[in-house]
């Protein structure tokens, strides 16, 4: 079944597949619908770490160093845990500077240098050569393997198979091909790939799948999980030594720790991680959910590799299968085509997956740090005057992406067999991690110059070359031997593998600590001792102190010249074609509050800034800088000037500081003086109503005294009886109005707090006794029945007894007023609860309805239509009694419903000690 | 958490943690003879304390401070 045919069209099948999956989320970016713009499709595209590199060779250097590939993968994690304070202000200094590459990040930082930007180039594309070979290698190898089946043959050696049997050839035309269309199929001003995204976060499920499915199936399948599995490996004496692997492994805990240093760099360094996680980057809150999935990817992708190593070590126990081969290997050795198939294109997509973004990562950079400024600066080919130069931009960016590839197969034909793949990746890491010093120096050391950073390259790439590069050259033959194991000329303290006589390390330790040493010596030392140019200074503090700046014009403040509108035009549509000039041109008018084409657009430093960084998306920050400088009369600032510039800026950030403190205070007393006022509004509200509420009150019973009165006076023979009537009628009027006189005064003083209180134990008992004996004829006169419910003794509470009077007895005045006038019946009950008196009195009457509960204890509440019924009280009563009672720390409350009687009850707190 | 402490700090925290976690001497007590689980003991510590690492990683992203 696994013929080659069927091998070629499935992977065919898949790169199908992913260029569907490409094409669908670039429809969908262009319909204003990103597919991308989400923290996981972002995670998972920064997965595209995990190259060949992890689905194949981790498995080989497992089962040579046990646990030795680990730092590869905890180095990153723990990298990652600084992404918080590093990563986000690279991202944030990426974004307002356009910045398209890591090149361009570099140049940009340190004065929009082209030089720095070509060298920083030069260093990936050689450094990274060995990483795309290694890809080469894996899927050639992995082929190659897998045609075999049901044989495990190893490939032989590529330097002697006919043209047509070289499959690392055809692998590297068809990558570059699909790299090609996936990568430059137009020019994007942000320089976004959101389908090669897409595609890579989809390869990254791909990968994970096929190593979990292995990893499953050689624990679970080949044998009953991991402690089957480790029981009978360390049954064998030569992998029991691996249990405990670090002693014995080459650099030990010294080579532990380089690793992980040097895979801290490298996640963040490497030009494809800087491009998916910087570039490409839509929303810098994705970083948050990032921070801990991508980890969890590298954590679920390692699990199963040293099952895998162990598993393969036992079932081919003499040695003639490479380990790096094992994940393929074991499901062929075991007759599983499908699972093996599926190996197969897991490991594609990891190799694809690098190529691609690898590739479309250097290939932005040589266009737009190395190729373009040369060919800006070269008078004779007039590009400056050009119509359209996109096509050029693409078809120099095709061109490196097919370079590249065939470097990377070169290296492999030249130096691709003597080494494992892990360490051919190794090699790769420890070229980018040169870039460390520059940005993250640039980034939180204002002091770094571009002298400095630029011979802390050429030194620390220098030294790479000769402990790494130089090695693995002579070792594939190419070199004379001698170089490593004398010296050069002989001269013994200059031997690439021991520099200076530093011996017991391995390679990669030894390379690192001299490379790091030369690199970040000469970064500071030179920085220290050459001054920074007007140019360098103003971009180290835009990349310093990007969280201190507000919109992308940051920049917009350093220049000063003259320009002209319709010349800016021109060049943003010689790069981007008139039509995205066009659309370029009206954001920013709209920002200005203005519609294109518009005469009041002024080209002044903001829109040269904004048209700067516009190029600087296309062609890179030093080449923008160039091309804009051709169509604008700049007038150059002097170091004193950029100084003065930032120091007024500093300066206004600190009064604008100040200033907010300030208006934030005012605000908040602004805030307190109207709560104030409020108030007082209400109070004042209150007082007016109850002002005329009063006098209302108090006229209604002196106009029926009037009326009697006048009639009294004006029909002198009213006949007697008729006379008295109304007598009685203005002396209960009379007695009415003196009763609201001493209730208004009453609350008045309780109100003003000038009430006297006269405090003692009270008897509550006796006060309702008293009452009651006060209240008797009024009952029997009504005829009401009366029923008491009081305890032998009950405790004192300390209050007024005069006042307590006053509330029981307008308590039960209020319950002989309103209960039943035939058949009236008051039940009055002390009773003791919870260190509390409470007293409750009920009536038969009609009771309160429940939506006036609260309201008949307001002021002048009568209840009842007050339009119709003939008012019963003053309507102070309840109000002035549950003041009382409130006084004195208790509570007054009414339950009733309508039609079925009311009870009043009250509380009072215990007096303490009785 | 305390509040006044910001994230950067709890991560800056976490990184510390880490390389002490993976680093000598604490990696050099697991690196015996053992199994845990019939895990070899040193793969499990490993395996064990990167995932505790990752988690308390996802907490604090989540959690702000």
């Amino acid at each position: 079944m696994l013929h080659g045919t069927a091998i070629i069209i499935t992977s065919f099948g898949y790169l199908g597949l992913l260029f569907a999956i490409a094409y669908y989320a670039d429809q969908r970016a262009d319909a204003g619908r990103p597919v991308i713009a989400s923290p996981y499709v972002y995670s998972l595209s920064l997965a595209v770490y995990a190259t060949a590199w992890t689905f194949y060779g981790s498995v080989g250097r497992a089962a040579s160093d046990g646990v030795g590939f680990l730092p590869i993968y905890i180095g990153p994690t723990l990298m990652i845990a600084l992404w918080w304070i590093v990563m986000r202000k690279i991202i944030r200094i990426s974004k307002q500077n356009r910045i398209t590459s890591l090149a361009d990040f570099i140049a940009s930082r340190y004065g929009k240098s082209a030089l720095l930007g070509g060298l920083v180039t030069v260093i990936a594309v050689i450094g990274i050569l060995p990483y795309i070979s290694l890809q080469l290698k894996a899927v050639s190898n992995s082929f190659t393997i897998l045609v075999q089946y049901p044989e495990i043959v190893m490939p032989t050696s590529v330097l002697d198979s006919p043209i047509r049997d070289d499959t690392a050839l055809w692998v590297a035309m068809i990558l570059a091909a699909f790299t090609i269309a996936f990568g430059t199929r137009h020019l994007d001003a942000a320089e976004h790939h959101q389908g090669m995204v897409a595609a890579i976060a989809f390869e990254s499920l791909v990968k994970l799948l096929a190593f979990l499915a292995v990893g499953v199936f050689v624990t679970f399948g080949m044998h009953a999980g991991f402690g089957d599995l480790f029981a009978r490996a360390s049954a064998v004496p030569k992998l029991r030594a691996m249990m405990t692997p670090l002693e014995g492994v080459a650099g030990g805990y010294a080579g532990w720790v380089w690793l992980t240093i040097l895979s801290m760099l490298a996640i963040m360094f490497l030009p494809r991680q800087f491009q998916v996680t910087v570039i490409e980057n839509v929303d810098e809150k994705h970083l948050s959910k990032a921070i801990w999935l991508f980890p969890a990817y590298m954590l679920a992708i390692n699990v199963f590799v040293l099952p895998v190593a162990f598993g393969g070590l036992l079932r081919f126990p003499d040695g003639n299968v490479d380990a790096d081969t094992f994940v393929l290997t074991l499901p062929m050795a075991e007759r599983q085509e499908l699972l093996a198939l599926l190996v197969f294109i897991g490991g594609l997509s990891a190799a694809t997956g690098m190529v691609i973004v690898e590739t479309i990562a250097l290939s932005t950079m040589v266009c737009n740090d190395l190729v373009m400024p040369v060919l800006l600066r070269w008078p004779r080919l007039r590009l400056i005057e050009r119509r359209d130069l996109t096509g050029l931009l693409l078809g120099i960016r095709r061109g490196a992406i097919v370079l590249i590839v065939f470097l990377g197969y070169l290296y492999f034909k030249l130096a691709g067999e003597a080494y494992a793949l892990v360490s051919i990746g190794l090699i790769s890491f420890a070229a980018v991690a040169q870039f460390a010093p520059p940005i993250l120096g640039g980034i939180f050391w204002k002091g770094g110059t571009r002298l400095g950073a630029f011979w802390g390259l050429v030194a620390g790439f220098a030294v790479w070359s000769y402990t790494l590069l130089l090695p693995a050259l002579a070792r594939s033959g190419w070199l004379p031997i001698s170089l490593l194991d004398d010296g050069p000329f002989g001269i013994d303290v200059l031997r690439p593998l021991q520099l200076f006589g530093l011996a017991g390390l391995d390679q990669i330790t030894h390379a690192m600590i001299w490379s790091m040493i030369a690199n970040i010596g000469a970064y500071v030392g030179v920085s220290l001792s050459v001054a920074q140019t007007a140019d360098e200074h103003r971009q180290a503090s835009l990349f310093v102190d990007v969280f201190r700046q507000t919109g992308e014009s940051g920049g917009a403040r350093f220049w000063r010249g003259t320009a002209s509108v319709p010349e800016l035009y021109n060049l943003l549509g010689r790069f981007f074609g008139v039509a995205a000039a066009e659309t370029s041109f009206a954001d920013y008018a709209r920002s200005k509050g203005l519609t294109w084409p518009d005469d009041r657009l002024v080209a002044d430093a903001e829109l040269v800034h904004y048209v700067e960084m516009q190029l600087a998306g296309a062609i890179g920050a030093a080449s923008a800088r160039v091309m804009v400088a051709s169509v604008v009369k700049e007038e150059a600032l002097t170091l004193d000037e950029v100084r003065e510039i930032l120091d007024e800026a500093s300066q206004v950030v600190v009064y604008s500081h100040r200033l907010e403190q300030k208006s934030r205070e005012l605000e908040a007393a602004t805030a307190e003086l109207r709560e104030a006022n409020e108030r007082l509004k209400e109070l004042d509200r209150l007082k007016d109503d109850f002002v005329s509420t009063v006098t209302h009150e108090l006229r209604t019973p002196l106009t029926s005294i009037r009326a009697f009165t006048e009639i009294l006076v004006d029909k002198p023979n009213m006949d007697t009886a008729q006379r008295s009537e109304f007598l009685g009628i203005i002396t209960k009027e009379a007695e009415r109005l003196t009763r609201l006189i001493n209730g208004v005064l009453d609350l008045a003083k309780i109100e003003s707090g000038k009430a006297d209180w006269v405090e003692s134990g009270v008897d509550l008992k006796e006060v309702i006794a008293d009452t009651l004996a006060a209240m008797g004829q009024l009952f029997k006169e009504k005829n009401i029945e009366v029923q008491t419910q009081l305890p032998e003794r009950v405790s004192l509470v300390r209050a007024d007894l005069d006042r307590m009077i006053q509330v029981t007895l307008n308590l039960l005045s209020n319950a002989a007023k309103f209960c039943d006038s035939r058949r009236g019946r008051i039940e009055i009950a002390l009773t003791e609860s919870d260190g509390c008196l409470r007293v409750d009195v009920r009536d038969n009457g009609r009771g309160v309805d429940p939506e006036n509960h609260e309201v008949i204890f307001s002021k002048f509440h009568q209840v009842g239509d007050t339009l119709t019924d003939k008012p019963h009280g003053t309507g102070l009563g309840l109000h002035i009694s549950r003041r009382i009672v409130e006084h004195f720390g208790g509570r007054m409350w009414v339950e009733s419903r309508l039609g079925s009687g009311a009870r009043f009850s009250f509380t009072l707190p215990i007096a303490a000690g009785t | 958490m305390n509040a006044s402490v910001s994230k950067s700090q709890r991560f800056l925290a976490l990184c510390m943690l880490g390389l002490l976690l993976f680093n000598y001497p604490i990696l050099a007590l697991f690196n015996v003879t053992g199994t845990v689980f019939g895990v070899p003991l040193l793969y499990a510590y490993i395996f064990i304390a990167w995932a505790a690492l990752i988690a308390m990683m996802a907490y604090v992203a989540a959690h702000d401070g």
